[in-house]
């Protein structure tokens, strides 16, 4: 493969990730007493999922279910729990749903590792098959010539 | 072994889970409460002339929790079903008005009609994020030792009730404390 043929996926996968999500809502502003919990509850309002929109996180919706849950978020950083303690909070009320990140449970495993065995056996159908054509012989010279022949046929057409 | 037979068996396998998505609906979540004890609560009731509420005082009854609000269509849908449900007195139903102005409920009672033994005024939705409400009417049926036993999103339909609800109620009525 020539360089830019193998640069073009590299970019193409730059492009994507880099790409900007959706503008965040507006936001309430809120004071904490340190840095540290501030990074925290930012974490979580982004972890966290809007219950009541198509696809946003609490920190993304302008909704008023996810304006009242960042309030809660907020009442708890500031209080001083910890990530996990609020996390379960959410769970224990909403479910798994609530996290974009689902953690690893015999009921979500199937949504880890799908994407994983799917992949795998993508390249195992890739390597059998071309290890398939591989072991075709290559053409006799007489083929080759007849091949050359109906080539320069078409050509005349 | 015939060519076709790997792409067809994946595109039934597709097929079919497509086919299975298509029933489900993504809007209703489980709810991760069921079968656990409901979350005790204690509010004002609804302005201006109700008494306060507090969950604790329906230890050893089996009732309904119903999460309504005045700006609430769907709850106007279902709200005929709850009056013939208190009507026929078959257990008692608490409200828990959500998020909502206590002026515009108690006109929309007046108006509809009030099913509820107790109305818990929930102005801010906290006792709603302690019972995972997100889409307004939801419906708890909670039992003798305060567990919830049933969750409805959105409004009661008569199906749901003849067929979800009341039986389960009569169950639950059916065992003693």
């Amino acid at each position: 493969m020539t360089r830019p043929a193998l640069m073009a996926p590299v970019m193409l996968a730059l492009l994507v990730t880099a790409a900007p999500g959706p503008a965040a809502a507006q936001v309430e502003a809120v004071n904490f007493e340190n840095a540290r919990q501030e990074d925290l509850y930012r974490d979580l309002i982004d972890e966290l999922r809007c219950l009541v929109c198509a696809n946003q996180s609490l920190s993304d919706s302008n909704a008023d279910l996810a304006a009242d849950l960042r309030a809660r978020v907020y009442e708890m950083v500031a209080g001083g729990q910890s990530r996990e303690a609020i996390i379960d909070y959410m769970v224990k009320r909403y479910g798994e749903y609530v996290l974009y990140r689902p953690r690893l449970s015999p009921a979500t495993a199937f949504l880890w590792f799908a994407p994983f065995a799917v992949a795998l056996a993508g390249f195992a159908l890739i390597f059998t098959m071309a290890k398939r054509r591989s072991r075709q012989p290559p053409c006799t010279a007489a083929q080759s010539q007849q091949a050359r022949a109906l080539l320069e046929d078409e050509r005349h057409w | 072994m015939n060519r076709f037979a790997i792409p067809l068996l994946a595109f039934v396998v597709v097929v079919a889970f497509l086919g299975v998505g298509l029933t489900l609906k993504p809007r209703e979540l489980p709810s991760p409460l069921l079968g656990k004890p409901a979350p005790a609560f204690e509010l004002p009731g609804l302005p201006p002339a109700r008494e306060a509420f507090s969950s604790a005082q329906m230890r050893g009854d089996v009732w309904l929790l119903n999460v309504w609000a005045s700006w609430c269509a769907a709850c106007r849908t279902e709200h005929p079903l709850l009056n013939r449900l208190a009507r026929a007195g078959t257990l008692r139903i608490v409200g828990l008005n959500y998020k909502d102005d206590a002026a515009d409920a108690d006109a929309w009672l007046q108006r509809f009609g009030n099913p509820y033994t107790h109305i818990a005024f929930d102005r801010h939705g906290r006792v709603g994020i302690e019972y995972g409400v997100y889409g307004v009417p939801e419906t708890y049926l909670i039992d003798r030792h305060g567990i919830i036993r049933f969750k409805h999103i959105g409004p009661l339909t008569p199906d749901i009730m003849q067929h979800r609800l009341l039986p389960l109620v009569e169950t639950l009525n059916g065992d003693s404390a």
